[in-house]
């Protein structure tokens, strides 16, 4: 097998924040950086981030101070997000986003020049004792934009080698078990191509295909961490899904919790804002799975609105026409064209939609891949990790709004800067044999091959509903028992994929094909690890285990896809400098 | 309801050709015409497109409906549907890749030789550059573009000039970074302009104003260029 082959000094698998932060980093030390990614850079996910980036900068409140923020983060991950990685991300978070400002990132402005903060979900002032902060820096409701925008410019100017619409297929490692790069197809022209790397990091975001309805966009399907499953790696608390308490209804798409920030509020069909009952402090400010599960309650209660009683509604009016259109007006526009409501004169029907994916391939605090062997940790050599794709873990259970845009921000920094030490000492590792090369490409020869099989748009509709059926806001042992059973028999089928389809340029059929065969492998984590982890914590909650476990199950969860079954790991309670927060009950 | 896509795969089409598909619509529901190419995918896998936030916010699947660019995405089928027929092309004035994926390479490379990041060599201090509200708002209509493409493919003066016109999206972003006060390289931002192609090509057609998707004014913001060449001549 003659592959063309391409070399780099890193190659980074994603143009999205993370991976763009972490390619920038690298290029700007004049290291030979790839960034890969199946769409042009700015067509990525971290666009539709809309409220902001959280971070104590304290402008909103000279006192800020980010150990709050860290506190905050503790508790809102429901006590299982490491603490020493939460303590990283808070304490280095300020940096970062100044390092953003200096980049040009538009941020929304105070009277006296500083970046805007807006309070967002989960915040807290003197850790939890001094009311709710505001602490979400943002550019209008357009931040993740912003920020997308910023990076990719900035790669420009420092010459990062971009790989648009080149899709990664496999890992391909050498005969000693190094990460020395991917198999990937030039989309354009169909060529399979081998990416040689010294250190290759996927930072291939999310996954929330595998749900029927999501706030995430058509491409986020889990491709680096379904290669890393293949790979036989472990995954870590995939059943931590985070759902969104406010997509618009019908549509899926995101309405950002900074409308709740800026004054908005949650109604049933009563208009009863029934957020004050269930968290009498924060209200509609709580977790983001309290709020979540507080609606779906409202909804099988039968208090929800519209005809099916089905949703519930954002009520955003009484702030006026100004601040609406002012520090909302890309909310306007999606509630206009998906709702057909303007919301600064009717409410917008929203529901609890699947939006984050808190685990993911477990890391160290530089991006490092960690797996198992034989119950230890081991560090994966050439494989990195950052932002959704990664679980350091800085959400543990739940992440809180605003949280994510400073993790890719932070650990693809982190990333690029420890690969960057490691690239000065030098890596020097064996190149890949025509074995190993021809291992990678087992899945995609597979496929070309295949003439008889199923067709990918049938599968995806069932094992999307089969997530959504069963491993959705609540949870049921019997019926994610089900939920397996239909997996266990969808394994071979999606194995099997056949596209009639198989010329080379601009292939779409292709794509999705590989692409569904990776959400199949996220989805099918995330159920083991949900019917496995018999407690409720953060998001993950269960009728038949409806408390808290501490006793069993304060650590994350660590799946291995080669046996299929979890195993525990610890969760980290000793950050550096400041002491440890240790679980308290969690409320709002 | 009709809908008339444009074909073209470079390894079996000697030319491109018109399909015309009709599908069932689902009652009650106004679908985008991003739902629509969905369901005709479904069916026939070898169509191609390129679509990803589903949302208008992404840029990906601007393309040409029933005349007029737009996203697809985010344009309903009631909007531009006529007599319950829709023909649907690729962004005009581009190499055809394949169906309705075009080649953006020309686009890009106009994008790219604005510079289009901050140039400000004096060394920051610990926290952000202070900016006022006021100033912030001047890039207000301008950093929100989302580079679909729709307006510099809708545009005469780009369709016979893609070498030397900048197009109305490069002439955006390459005013909002001289609108940025932060930005300290306006001086050389306008030589690199002043030339009779790279922005005074620009008509004044306005077709960048009608079919921008986020509502933006590209035609304005090269106006605002041209009176800053003009002012530094005289």
């Amino acid at each position: 097998m003659n592959l063309r082959k391409l070399s780099f000094d890193a190659v980074v698998i994603g143009g999205g924040g993370a991976g763009m932060r972490a390619s920038l980093q690298m290029a700007k030390s004049g290291f030979k950086t790839a960034c890969l990614t199946k769409v042009f850079p700015t067509r990525s996910h971290t666009v539709s981030a809309q409220g902001g980036i959280t971070c104590a900068i304290a402008s909103a409140d000279p006192n800020d101070d980010w150990r709050w923020h860290m506190y905050d983060t503790v508790k809102g991950s429901d006590y299982i997000g490491d603490q020493d990685a939460i303590e990283y991300m808070c304490s280095v978070g300020p940096e970062a986003v100044y390092e953003l400002e200096h980049m040009g990132l538009p941020f929304s402005r105070t009277e006296n020049g500083r970046i805007y903060q807006r309070p967002f979900g989960g915040q807290s002032k003197d850790f939890g004792k001094g009311g709710q902060a505001a602490r979400t820096c943002a550019a209008a409701d357009r931040t993740g934009h912003a920020l997308l925008h910023t990076l990719y410019q900035n790669n420009l100017k420092n010459e990062t080698v971009f790989l648009n619409e080149w899709f990664a297929v496999d890992l391909v490692r050498n005969q000693d078990g190094v990460v020395v790069g991917v198999i990937a197809i030039e989309i354009e022209t169909g060529e399979v191509v081998f990416v040689e790397s010294k250190a290759t990091v996927l930072a291939t975001g999310g996954a929330g295909r595998i749900y029927a309805s999501t706030t995430n966009a058509h491409i986020n399907t889990g491709d680096g961490n379904a290669m890393a499953l293949r790979a036989g790696y472990a995954m870590q608390d995939m059943e931590m899904w985070q759902f969104h308490p406010t997509g618009i209804y019908g549509a899926g798409t995101l309405v950002t919790e900074g409308c709740r920030g800026e004054g908005g509020y949650l109604i049933n069909k009563d208009g009863e804002r029934f957020m004050e009952r269930y968290a009498p402090n924060a209200k509609d400010l709580a977790g983001r799975d309290v709020v979540a599960r507080s609606m779906m309650t409202e909804i099988l209660e039968g208090r929800g609105c519209g005809e099916m009683g089905d949703h519930v509604y954002l009520k955003l009016d009484h702030l006026g026409k100004e601040i609406v259109h002012s520090r909302l007006p890309g909310i306007t526009e999606l509630s206009k064209t998906f709702a057909h409501v303007d919301p600064a004169v009717n409410p917008i029907p929203v529901v609890p939609t699947c939006h984050y994916m808190m685990g993911g391939i477990p890391t160290n605090i530089n991006g490092q891949a960690i797996t198992r062997v034989n119950g230890e940790d081991q560090i994966i050599p050439g494989l990195y990790s950052c932002g959704e794709a990664a679980c350091v873990s800085v959400h543990g259970a739940n992440r809180l709004g605003g949280n994510s845009l400073l993790d890719l921000v932070v650990f693809g920094r982190a990333a690029g800067l420890f690969i960057e030490e490691q690239l000065h000492q030098g890596i020097d590792h064996r190149q890949a044999s025509e074995e190993d090369i021809s291992h990678a490409m087992s899945r995609l020869n597979r496929l070309d091959s295949n003439e008889k099989g199923e067709d990918t748009a049938t599968l995806k509709r069932e094992l999307q509903s089969c997530m959504q059926n069963y491993f959705g806001v609540f949870r049921d042992g019997d019926f994610m028992k089900k939920g397996r059973e239909e997996l266990s028999v969808m394994r071979g089928r999606i194995a099997n994929l056949v596209i009639q389809d198989k010329s080379k340029a601009f292939n779409t059929a292709r794509m999705e094909a590989l692409e569904l065969q990776n959400l199949f492998e996220i989805a099918e984590a995330t159920a083991i690890s949900s019917d496995e982890r018999t407690e409720s914590r953060g998001a993950h909650s269960r009728r038949d285990f409806p408390d808290r476990d501490d006793a069993n199950w304060l650590c994350h969860s660590l799946y291995d896809p080669i046996n299929q079954t979890l195993e525990k790991r610890d969760v980290n309670f000793t950050p550096k400098t400041v002491e440890t927060f240790e679980p308290k009950e969690r409320t709002y | 309801m009709l809908i008339s896509i444009y074909r073209y795969n470079p390894e079996t089409d000697r030319e491109p050709y018109m399909q015309d598909i009709d599908v069932d619509m689902p009652e009650g529901k106004d679908l985008m015409v991003l739902d629509v190419l969905n369901l005709i995918k479904e069916k026939d896998e070898t169509l191609s497109y390129r679509r990803s936030c589903r949302e208008g916010v992404c840029g990906s699947d601007g393309m040409n409906m029933n005349g007029k660019n737009g996203l697809a995405c985010i344009t309903p089928i009631s909007e531009v549907a006529k007599n319950n027929k829709l023909v649907v092309r690729p962004l005009p004035g581009l190499p055809v890749i394949r169906d309705l994926v075009v080649d953006m390479a020309i686009f890009y490379k106009q994008y790219e030789r604005i510079k289009p990041y901050l140039q400000n060599t004096t060394p920051a201090s610990g926290r952000e550059r202070l900016q006022s509200p006021e100033d912030r708002a001047k890039l207000d209509g301008l950093y929100e573009c989302i580079l679909c493409a729709c307006c510099s493919t809708s545009c005469p003066s780009f369709w016979w000039n893609p070498e030397k016109f900048v197009g109305p999206a490069g002439l955006l972003q390459a005013y909002r970074f001289l609108a940025d006060n932060r930005d300290e390289a306006t001086s050389e931002r306008l030589s690199e302009l002043d030339d009779p192609f790279s922005v005074f090509r620009c008509r004044g057609i306005m077709n960048c104003v009608s079919v921008c998707p986020k509502g933006l004014n590209p035609t304005k913001a090269i106006g605002h260029i041209r009176d800053m060449l003009l002012s530094r001549a005289t």
